[in-house]
């Protein structure tokens, strides 16, 4: 009944005038939006909004993998567990390590080159395209490339130790914890210097030429005019790019999986292998619930926090 | 060059710039170059035979030469049939969540109605929700819907996956086309799913564009849900049956490769062709932001 009256009004009763039938739908409710949104937001709630209450409920669960009607209610149990176990606090700090060497890098160096290929000229598409190839890589690719490239006796070894001599013997880069996540971050800066770069080119392209030119009027020298001018003009790719670095930075998983899956011994464990191993290896999905919910609880106030002091920086100035 | 002779009429400025344009260049240069020497690097391992894969000093242009590696990947190895499973699965699940996507940014974009505030507040939060946390419910959840372990599992997740991000890219974009254009094809008797499918979306080739490209790219490199969701090999995606190959014969990188280069080159063959679009749909995304 509903559904066809909003279909007739929808399709303008031909005695309507066209104005009234306007303001009609105006004031009272149809139908037809709702079905447009139906199919999409049924399909969104179900594989993304219940999951993520699902994954809050399972966290204060012992849970049965098998027979889930069985799981045993532990309320904070298995935080205060993530909170006492000192592999959580290892996976989160070497997260935490990967999100600060490689967002920092990746919004200097992408800035950077965006700043050197800021000019139209015949050869920018091709560097842009060159910097731009790792973004659209899979990481799977990318990580057994790296994986492959510092093996042993890999390219990286030869180059360093045969062809430059800088290393007395070769380094086994992923035997070690602090040398397999130089590797895992030098990945992630590789991968991701185009995506910022790309970012930070589009921005560029929207400071006025005139803003610059007056500033050189003044007699700004090109340092004092890339920071007087263009970083706040830019300010808010900045804010976006490096709100998702730190969110991008802090869900690291395959390339930690595929280049050491942890090892050795854990030692690089990051906090979704670490909670990946809990779950389909232990089959620990109430813990490893309550691992997920604390990063995503995590990432969701250094977003805020970001938001909130890049955002005052920018009206500071202003005034 | 020409350029710069171009650019600037004052002649004092000339040596300066001609030192920096070398500086720059020299940087740009030395960038693309670690950019680009482990694909070239790869491209080569690919075509080496075992022997010499990982030997000091290491063979940067294969001799002999020898597409054996391609062979083993797309035969023995059948990686002919998860190229098909990773085509098949992209292209659904490209399909539906531009097709379920652009249906509600038609709805967010030309529509007042009660709880639109409401619904386009939980698209965005399911934004910021990171994929991987809701991993474990997912899985429960498709082992319930008995979706395991099946490509229509994998474009199901996929498809919610992205609808979020195409919905809110193409709503700013349909709201941008003047109202008048729907209000024209009102009084000439058009309904709205009419008004949807010949005003809307020919209208927003553009974004439906980039919708399709981030949107494919993303369903053909996915791998965490992949991992967790298929089990044997019937139903493994690129990304999952090279990742897998390498866990089995760790050493044998020239088919690694080889199958790496399957998976790879449509994607750059995508990304050449369409690489204006990238930079749109990356604006989008930052100017908002």
């Amino acid at each position: 009944m509903a559904l066809t009256t909003a279909l007739g009004r929808a399709a303008g009763k031909p005695t309507a005038r066209p104005g009234r039938a306007a303001s009609l739908r105006r004031r009272r409710i149809s139908t037809t939006p709702y079905l447009f949104l139906l199919p999409g937001i049924a399909v969104f709630v179900v594989a993304i909004i219940w999951p993520a209450i699902s994954a809050f409920q399972m966290s204060l669960y012992k849970w049965n993998v098998f027979n889930s009607a069985l799981s045993r209610w532990s309320g904070i149990d298995n935080y205060v567990r993530a909170f006492q176990d000192p592999h959580f606090w290892l996976s989160l700090s070497n997260s935490g390590i990967y999100m600060v060497a490689t967002v920092i890098p990746q919004i200097v160096l992408g800035l950077g080159i965006a700043l050197l290929l800021k000019r139209k000229s015949p050869s920018q598409p091709v560097f842009r395209v060159l910097f731009y190839l790792p973004v659209v890589t899979s990481w799977v690719v990318v990580s057994l490339l790296f994986k492959y490239l510092f093996d042993d006796s890999g390219l990286i070894n030869f180059t360093l130790h045969d062809f430059l001599h800088l290393e007395a013997s070769n380094t086994s880069w992923l035997a070690g914890r602090w040398s397999a996540l130089v590797v895992i971050c030098l990945l992630g800066i590789w991968k991701g210097i185009g995506w910022s770069m790309m970012i930070y080119l589009a921005a560029l392209q929207g400071v006025p030429e005139s803003l610059e030119e007056a500033a050189e009027m003044d007699g700004a020298n090109r340092w004092q005019r890339f920071r007087v001018v263009t970083l706040p003009a830019i300010n808010p790719a900045t804010v976006f790019v490096s709100v998702m670095l730190v969110i991008g930075g802090l869900n690291v998983f395959t390339s930690v999986q595929l280049i050491t899956d942890g090892g050795p011994i854990g030692q690089t464990d990051v906090v979704l292998t670490y909670m990946y191993t809990q779950a389909f290896k232990y089959s620990d999905f109430g813990y490893a619930s309550s691992i997920a919910v604390i990063l995503a609880v995590l990432v969701f106030i250094l977003a805020v926090v970001q938001l909130r002091v890049m955002r005052r920086d920018d009206t500071e100035e202003l005034s | 060059m020409t350029s710069s002779a171009l650019r600037l009429p004052g002649a004092p400025r000339k040596a300066p710039l001609a030192a920096s344009s070398v500086f720059r260049y020299a940087v740009l240069i030395v960038g693309a170059f670690v950019m680009i020497t482990p694909f070239l690097y790869m491209v080569s391992t690919s075509f080496q035979t075992q022997t010499f894969v990982l030997s000091t000093p290491p063979q940067f242009i294969p001799m002999p030469a020898t597409t054996k590696n391609y062979q083993v990947a797309l035969g023995t190895q059948n990686f002919a049939l998860y190229f098909a499973n990773s085509l098949i699965v992209a292209v659904i699940s490209t399909a539906g969540s531009v097709l379920l996507s652009s249906m509600m940014a038609f709805a967010f974009a030309r529509f007042r109605f009660p709880g639109r505030e409401f619904l386009f507040r939980l698209l965005l939060a399911g934004l910021t929700i990171p994929a991987v946390m809701l991993l474990i419910p997912q899985f429960i959840l498709a082992k319930n819907l008995q979706m395991l372990d099946s490509l229509g599992g994998l474009i199901f997740f996929y498809i919610a996956g992205s609808l979020a991000l195409n919905t809110f890219l193409l709503r700013g974009f349909l709201a941008s086309i003047p109202m008048e254009l729907d209000q024209a094809m009102q009084v000439d008797g058009a309904n709205a799913w009419t008004r949807y499918w010949r005003l809307a979306l020919p209208l927003a080739r553009p974004a439906i564009a980039i919708a399709i490209i981030f949107t494919f790219l993303n369903s053909w490199d996915e791998y965490p849900i992949a991992l967790t969701m298929i089990s044997g090999t019937d139903h493994a995606t690129l990304p999952l049956a090279i990742a897998n190959f390498q866990g089995q014969y760790a050493t044998q990188w020239g088919v690694v490769f080889a199958a790496s280069l399957i998976a790879v080159v449509p994607v750059i063959v995508v990304f050449l062709v369409f690489q204006r679009y990238f930079v749109q749909g990356l604006t989008a995304g930052a100017v908002k932001g």
